[in-house]
């Protein structure tokens, strides 16, 4: 009975939907080719976004990008799949560096390289800086259109390193990470040391910047990844120290994804590491209340030198558009890739440079003087070594395989588990995902 | 019952029709395409197809976590069911009272029903936050202990339970008092008359008459528990720490719309849809024979 009330209620409602939906109709013919734009930014990144596709608009006449906010990187990519299954794909979708081989195997895109060249448009793709290039290219040809690149690096609030009695630099050792974050605690601090992106900070990028293997398959560049590799000497001495942490009190946990960020901004911690994109939240946050800095990723005694993996988001483009809107697309990408809207991109948001000519315009400019902690993490991927191991991580459900290894990572941190075990389990789970995954596309 | 009459024969159908249309479109279709989905490892984009019968199933009932999170499941349901109902009749028997400013009461202790789930939740991330949280900032003068609900599964648990039965309280609340209302006060009297105190009142004779209520609002909250709670535990916890609160419906959104295994989400949905099926109908056919109308 109760039932039947409450859906009698949403009758009229959903009749009214329905109404609005037929009286709309089809939309007047509009001289200019509409291309539409689905992104995942937020915030200040939001509005350059925006900004970006007006001055694209303004800027000729046949072409009007319409830019559409979908929600967090995993819904926009769910939203994309949704529209692509009921054939009402955008032209151009955002989506995140661990969606790409769902993205490449997903055979609903039309490759970048590809879109360029069949619509006599030309892009300098050589110019692109190594660790985006590899991440996005198949066989050597690039899929997805750079946009949004960062990499994690090493941050420090200055007054609290001052109140411990600490030197005004950034640990470059876990050791030194250590005995920072223990004296930062030891002076009141609430927080010693912590990190945004567990699994993206602490395990992808670690084993990429110790040049330790993540799955094999060369991460998966070679051929669909099988297995996990974390659970090897290195994983497990990374894991073990900060379990100690954990313990001990030194290392803080704050939670998934970006979370951890606000204890930062609060001005709780010593030491932490996030995205480089953080550069423009922090800066807001302390204003007026503590001081800070950045460093590159610190180094574990007795491993390789490799490289940090990048993060963020390209963008593809999604097959069944007609090819005057393709030609739009074409001359939308060509028009971000140039060096001074790439400079500007890079300028703006904190996100890397993905150009060799966009970095040196900034240093020319000046750019870099005026706000160094932007040049960490390009000096950060510089000094790197670019090995089969730091390239970056191609794995297919690997959203899946994140949470599998964030869920294990709270069990170790919380003392349920053994580092070993936590990890044993974590490949375990990941690896049932993979064998899922290819026992699609095999 | 009443048989209402029309002239037209056609006018009953023509009425009933946008709600039928509506239950098919959305209930009956999407409940049938998961039924179709869960025999079918199926990709992402839905490019690929592949038949595979009950292997969804099979993988399902194997995995260890998908049966940790129906036992966390049931603990939160009954959790929230149980203790969020006798809360309300507790404080719809006392807002029952003759008392002054009775409506300013009743009126606040309405108001939580009307925020989303996913608003309750952001709420209640403010109170319970490690960092910013007023509540482990209290707690702090008392005891040492760290509330850290990132890390520990029983906080985070006890956090979106409390969420949920606060948000739900307003809704229990609202039936309860209705149905004290509808006690008839001749019987209470003439318990009183009988010697009866108001804890022996409340128990023989208005607690049995609120039954119908109670028998109602224990359907209700389990399925808002086991549904509706989605809005909670994607705004707080995620599912974690480890995997301490990932309800089914919330692991059955994360496996499909994030892990994109769109398969074994619909085979997941498929186990929740029967788990409710024969909740509802176990509750219509043992409970109801107790329930005094």
């Amino acid at each position: 009975m109760r039932r039947a009330t409450t859906c009698s209620k949403i009758a009229p409602w959903g009749l009214a939907l329905l109404g609005s939906v037929l009286l709309m109709g089809p939309a007047p013919a509009l001289a200019k080719t509409d291309i539409t734009f689905w992104h995942a930014m937020q915030g200040v990144l939001a509005e350059r976004v925006g900004e970006i596709a007006s001055k694209f608009n303004a800027s000729q006449g046949d072409y009007e990008v319409k830019v559409v906010y979908k929600g967090d990187y995993p819904t926009t990519l769910t939203a994309a799949i949704a529209a692509y299954r009921a054939k009402q794909p955008p032209h151009v979708v955002q989506v995140f560096e661990v969606g790409t081989q769902t993205m490449l195997s997903s055979g609903a895109v039309y490759p970048v390289y590809q879109l360029v060249k069949d619509n006599g448009v030309t892009i300098d793709w050589n110019d692109l800086i190594g660790p985006v290039k590899s991440y996005y290219s198949s066989g050597g040809n690039l899929y997805s259109m750079a946009f949004n690149s960062s990499t994690p690096i090493l941050y420090y609030n200055k007054d609290l390193f001052k109140k411990a009695g600490l030197p005004d630099r950034a640990p470059t050792t876990w050791a030194e990470v250590e005995s920072d974050a223990k004296k930062v605690v030891a002076s009141g601090a609430k927080c010693g040391f912590s990190t945004a992106w567990p699994s993206w900070v602490l395990i992808e990028n670690m084993h990429g910047w110790h040049d330790q293997p993540f799955a094999d398959h060369a991460n998966g560049f070679d051929g669909l990844a099988t297995t996990l590799k974390i659970n090897g000497p290195f994983g497990v001495k990374m894991l073990e120290l900060l379990a100690r942490g954990s313990k001990e009190g030194w290392y803080t946990y704050n939670g998934r994804g970006p979370k951890a960020e606000a204890n930062m901004s609060a001005g709780e911690c010593g030491v932490f590491i996030s995205s480089s994109a953080y550069i423009a939240g922090l800066t807001r946050a302390a204003e007026g209340k503590f001081g800070w800095s950045t460093g590159s990723l610190p180094h574990m005694d007795g491993f390789p030198q490799g490289n940090s993996i990048i993060g963020g988001a390209t963008l593809w483009v999604m097959k069944g558009a007609k090819p005057e809107e393709y030609k739009g697309v074409a001359q939308f990408f060509k028009y971000l890739a140039s060096t001074e809207n790439q400079a500007w991109w890079a300028g703006v948001t904190g996100y890397l440079p993905i150009s060799n000519a966009a970095v040196k315009a900034l240093e020319t400019s000046g750019h870099y003087q005026k706000n160094p902690n932007q040049l960490t993490a390009v000096k950060q991927m510089n000094s790197g070594k670019t090995t089969p191991n730091s390239q970056g991580i191609r794995l297919g459900n690997f959203v899946s395989i994140r949470d599998a290894i964030e869920e294990q990572l709270e069990n170790v941190f919380a003392g349920k588990k053994t580092p070993k075990q936590g990890l044993d389990d974590a490949v375990a789970k990941s690896n049932d995902i993979l064998k899922e995954f290819a026992a699609l596309y095999k | 019952m009443k048989r209402a009459v029309f002239r037209n024969r056609w006018l009953p159908y023509a009425l009933v029709a946008p709600q039928v249309a509506i239950t098919l479109v959305f209930f009956f279709w999407p409940a049938l395409d998961s039924l179709r989905l869960s025999l079918y490892r199926s990709s992402p984009f839905g490019d690929r197809l592949i038949y595979v019968g009950l292997a969804n199933f099979e993988k399902l009932f194997a995995d260890p976590a998908y049966l940790r999170s129906g036992v966390t499941t049931f603990v939160f349901s009954f959790c929230v069911t149980f203790v969020g109902m006798a809360i309300a009749l507790l404080l719809a028997t006392l807002a029952n009272a003759k008392i002054r400013g009775l409506g300013i009461y009743r009126t606040l202790l309405l108001w939580p029903y009307g925020i989303a789930p996913a608003i309750a939740g952001i709420i209640w991330l403010f109170i319970f936050h490690p960092s910013y949280g007023i509540l482990p900032y209290l707690l702090s003068f008392v005891t040492t202990y760290q509330f850290n609900w990132f890390l520990k599964g029983w906080v985070a648990m006890v956090l979106i339970t409390a969420a949920a039965i606060w948000k739900q309280f307003g809704y229990n609340l609202a039936f309860y008092l209705a149905g004290l209302q509808g006690v008839p006060e001749s019987v209470l009297e003439a318990a009183s008359v009988d010697g009866a105190g108001p804890v022996r009142r409340f128990f023989s004779m208005t607690f049995p008459l609120l039954s119908p209520v109670t028998f109602f609002l224990l359907t209700l909250n389990m399925t808002f528990a086991f549904f509706e709670t989605f809005g909670l535990v994607h705004s707080v916890t995620q599912g974690g720490p480890g995997d301490a609160t990932a309800i089914l419906v919330y692991k059955a959104w994360k496996d499909g719309f994030e892990g994109l295994q769109i398969g074994l989400s619909a085979a997941q949905s498929v186990v929740l849809m029967a788990v409710v099926i024969a909740l509802t109908a176990f509750q219509f056919r043992y409970a109801e024979r107790k329930v005094v109308y």
